[in-house]
């Protein structure tokens, strides 16, 4: 195969990896909005665990998207 | 056209070099320096009257002030208070540059790895000597969780120091990432609107789609921006908790 092709091949499969995070992201935001609209008043003590939740999930998704930039921009 | 470009580090004055090594004013510290003023600025002017009902300006700061305080007595405790202006330089830098990045021709230093790598090592390594420093070899109870059955501990031991080494990786790779990550989207679809605009007048009409959407999107990446800020300096007072009090 065309060592160029292969690249963009591999940056586009590179990025199938970010679906898995907007999945987790999605699952912690709609956990907290249902948590929240049960008791409102704990809601806002919790906003800092929402985002520590949502930046861990986040990086394995940035992870995956380096990758890619990776592929298309950094290597050869 | 090429996405890549608006990232690009001009050497904008010389200043000397040492062997082959080149020291220059780039655009990358003009704008550092452009947003050290500001934060400058936004303090002086802010803590100039320090009046008991405070002014707009003075508002502002004690807002700041008071976000990042109760952030880091929730996470770190009454304690943590003394890394209180390590934690808010930290965020009040990165927020400061990452809104600067949103104006168009503006360039955004913090989607460079090379200072949010400096960041997030200089956060790694006050976390560890400041936590030998004051616990001495007990800093090492960090790797070991108590509670935990006495045959998976090593298990648990392995991941836990494999996490910690990899939290500067990354913590220094979420904020880039995002950066550089959405400013290429929005240079993206900023050239769907001069290539369809170049089909004449149907292209004219065409184009007003991607455009909206790159105002949508400069919306999205003012609130990124803000969160990142915010993201960056809350794991920091996660990681400086874990210096004092390693026990769990």
């Amino acid at each position: 195969m065309d060592p160029t092709a292969a690249k963009y091949i591999g940056a586009g499969i590179a990025c199938i990896g970010m679906g898995g995070a907007g999945v987790g992201v999605g699952i912690i935001f709609g956990n907290y909005l249902a948590a929240a609209i049960r008791n409102p008043s704990a809601a806002a003590g919790q906003f800092a665990n929402l985002i520590f939740g949502f930046a861990i999930t986040e990086a394995l998704g940035i992870f995956s998207l380096l990758i890619a930039l990776l592929l298309l921009f950094a290597l050869g | 056209m090429d996405p890549i470009h608006q990232f690009e580090i001009k050497n904008l004055l010389p200043i000397f070099r040492i062997g082959t090594t080149e020291i220059a004013l780039t655009n990358s510290a003009l704008f550092m320096l452009i947003g050290l003023g500001l934060i400058l600025l936004l303090m002086l002017g802010a803590t100039r009257s320090r009046a008991l009902v405070p002014g707009r300006l003075q508002t502002l700061a004690e807002m700041f002030y008071e976000f990042i305080a109760g952030t880091l007595r929730s996470t770190a405790g009454p304690e943590g208070m003394k890394f209180f202006p390590l934690v808010f330089s930290i965020f009040m830098f990165i927020l400061v540059l990452n809104v600067m990045g949103i104006i168009p021709y503006a360039f955004t230093v913090t989607s460079h790895i090379i200072i949010t790598v400096a960041f997030a090592l200089l956060v790694f390594l006050t976390v560890v000597i400041y936590g030998f420093w004051l616990h001495g070899l007990r800093f090492l109870k960090l790797f070991v969780p108590t509670g935990i059955p006495i045959y998976i501990l090593p298990l648990v031991t392995a991941i836990e120091v494999l996490s910690f080494f990899s939290r500067p990786v990354s913590h220094s790779v979420r904020l880039f990432a995002n950066m550089l990550a959405g400013h290429i989207t929005l240079k993206v679809f900023g050239g769907f609107v001069v290539m369809l605009a170049g089909f004449g007048f149907l292209g004219w009409l065409g184009a007003a789609l991607p455009l909206a959407l790159t105002t949508a999107l400069t919306a999205l990446e003012l609130l990124v921006a803000l969160l990142q800020a915010y993201v960056f300096a809350i794991l920091t007072c996660i990681y400086l908790s874990d210096a004092l009090h390693p026990g769990h």
